[in-house]
């Protein structure tokens, strides 16, 4: 068995099977935590739509802070949307998620795709220097941020190498971009990265708990 | 004096011109600069009739068909043919005691200079009786034969790699040439089959520089297993351009769009048939509509389905996944539980009721 039917078979399965255990442990333990119970009578019964009120709006841009968060939101925003082209636009990450769901859809032109890849990378970089040259960003981070970073620039840094043929034989490209992202699928539930799944329950919970309470969102 | 191989060719009616076209060509091939093709030609001109011997062990013979039969009548046939080939069970007309014997008188005559040439495995299993010629296992034979050979080229990947004998579960206990060969040269020359011109080259090699090719990880001369099938595959454009063929008779198969998702596997398959091709130049499986096996590469029966695409996983067990969802469940409920255990502790405690 050589790297790639290694990543391709057991080493796929056990990440996401270390993926799936985390993600459902870290969920149902938050999930099924007892609330405190609200003896108060509920100004507005839509808290659902309050829920996801709350959730777009803490997305946007605040406009009295977009001076100072302008430029890293905008990154922000770019290197997530790439990710999302990156992940559900190119046929071979198709294929992949065709195995597991039994679901695929039309691809993006490659073209388009390698353009999102080259722009994420670029907005992750940028990011990193920022928060390597901000006193205060450098302050409260830690291995968890730097790591966390790591993990999710690895499989596009990787895969960009892999689609161009470039630094090596491309069977040992694709086993490393591969292991990469078996990499990321480990580290998911225990690191920042869950903020993927969790901004919206948090988020979510706050909004509705403020409806509930009348509070203008 | 035995004429050599010039001599011969002509003799077959291969003019000067032509023979001299041929090293050219070979020399182009194996990437050897301009002037190695008048040494090649120098070489080959002179050298007598050069002994080969051809064993089979554990194969189809595939390999033989693709070297007489694919383009002949052609110069590769003739060169092949005016050489001394001693011994080859398909091919000689001696049979029986007779055909040994032949053998037996080659490597007398010839030992320390003959070239050996294998295909099919060799089984290791009960002793090496599941293949066994004139009462002798594979093992023997190759062991005996090798040890006065000048070279060993492996034709094809059962002798390369050990092939589908060896795929699994390997009920023979097939091993490849180069797992018993250690002490003498071994090229490996694999594909399934593998294409007339690199066999013929590498004993073209061998005749005019006394050596074997520089080789990759594998054995394999880089001249003609240097570069993936994709990468000088005709349909690479539309793979860099996003456009695959779903199926074997859609619109993007018509067209001649990239066969990736159809469980092409030429991006990791290293051999020539993209530019060589089959039948003189006509065509190769992926221009023939088929995407690539990968049958160059080790292991290839046993890399999964061939229809499976490259960035596919090959284990995906969804009860294990499953499994491991449902213990991630197990541990948060778990974890959850003793939480709530602790916030009735903390409420009931009288700290915190005198706050």
């Amino acid at each position: 068995m050589n790297l790639l039917d290694f990543a391709r078979g057991p080493g796929l399965q056990g990440a996401l099977a270390i993926f799936l255990f985390g993600m459902t442990w870290r969920l149902a333990g938050i999930l099924l935590l007892r609330r405190k119970t609200d003896f108060s009578v509920a100004r507005t019964g839509d808290w659902w739509f309050g829920a996801f009120r709350l959730i777009v709006q803490r997305s946007l841009p605040r406009r009295e802070f977009a001076s100072a968060t302008g430029y890293p939101l905008a990154l922000s925003y770019l290197f997530h949307i790439g990710l999302v082209i990156i992940l559900f636009g190119l046929n071979q990450h198709i294929l992949l998620l065709r195995t597991y769901t039994g679901i695929s859809w039309s691809n993006l032109p490659s073209g388009l795709v390698n353009l999102a890849a080259a722009v994420t990378a670029a907005a992750m970089v940028a990011l990193l220097i920022r928060r390597l040259s901000h006193p205060v960003l450098r302050l409260i981070s830690n291995f968890d941020d730097y790591f966390s970073w790591l993990v999710a620039f690895l499989p596009v840094a990787t895969g960009m190498l892999a689609v161009a043929h470039l630094g090596g034989r491309y069977e040992n490209l694709l086993a490393i971009h591969i292991l990469s992202a078996e990499l990321l699928l480990v580290w998911f539930p225990f690191g920042k990265l869950m903020h993927a799944s969790l901004i919206f329950l948090s988020r979510g919970t706050s909004g509705a708990l403020l409806t509930r309470k009348g509070a203008a969102i | 004096m035995s004429e050599t191989l010039e001599q011969n060719l002509r003799s077959h009616g291969i003019s000067r011109r032509a023979f001299l076209k041929y090293c050219t060509t070979l020399a182009s091939l194996l990437a050897l600069p301009p002037s190695a093709a008048t040494a090649m030609a120098a070489a080959l001109g002179k050298a007598q009739r050069p002994s080969v011997i051809w064993l089979s062990f554990q194969e189809c013979t595939g390999c033989t068909e693709s070297l007489t039969r694919s383009n002949s009548p052609s110069l590769e046939d003739l060169i092949f043919n005016s050489i001394s080939l001693d011994y080859h069970e398909t091919l000689q007309a001696a049979a029986g005691t007779a055909a040994e014997q032949a053998r037996e008188n080659a490597m007398r005559e010839h030992y320390g200079k003959y070239i050996l040439l294998v295909d099919g495995s060799i089984p290791l299993g009960h002793g090496g009786a599941y293949s066994t010629v004139a009462g002798v296992s594979n093992l023997d034979t190759l062991k005996k034969v090798a040890a006065g050979a000048a070279a060993v080229v492996a034709v094809g990947t059962c002798s390369s790699f050990g092939g589908l004998p060896m795929a699994n579960p390997n009920p023979t206990g097939a091993v490849a040439v180069s797992d018993i060969i250690t002490d003498k040269p071994v090229i490996n020359v694999p594909g399934c089959p593998p294409i007339p011109v690199v066999i013929t080259g590498m004993v073209a090699h061998f005749l005019t520089f006394g050596a074997l090719p520089e080789t990759d990880l594998h054995k394999r001369p880089k001249v003609f297993y240097g570069d993936t099938i994709h990468d000088r595959c005709y349909r690479r454009p539309f793979y860099d351009q996003g456009k695959f063929a779903r199926t074997f008779d859609d619109e993007g198969a018509r067209n001649g769009w990239c066969l990736y998702e159809l469980g092409c596997k030429g991006p990791i398959t290293y051999n020539s048939c993209a530019t060589l091709k089959w039948n003189e130049g006509t065509s190769f499986p992926i221009q023939s509509g088929h995407g690539c096996l990968g049958c160059s590469e080790p292991g290839f029966w046993d890399k999964g389905s061939f229809y499976q695409p490259l960035s596919a996983s090959t284990w995906h067990d969804i009860p294990a996944l499953a499994i491991a969802a449902g213990a991630g469940v197990a541990v948060g409920a778990v974890a959850a539980v003793v939480s709530r255990h602790r916030q009735d502790s903390t409420s009931q405690s009288p700290t915190n009721g005198e706050k």
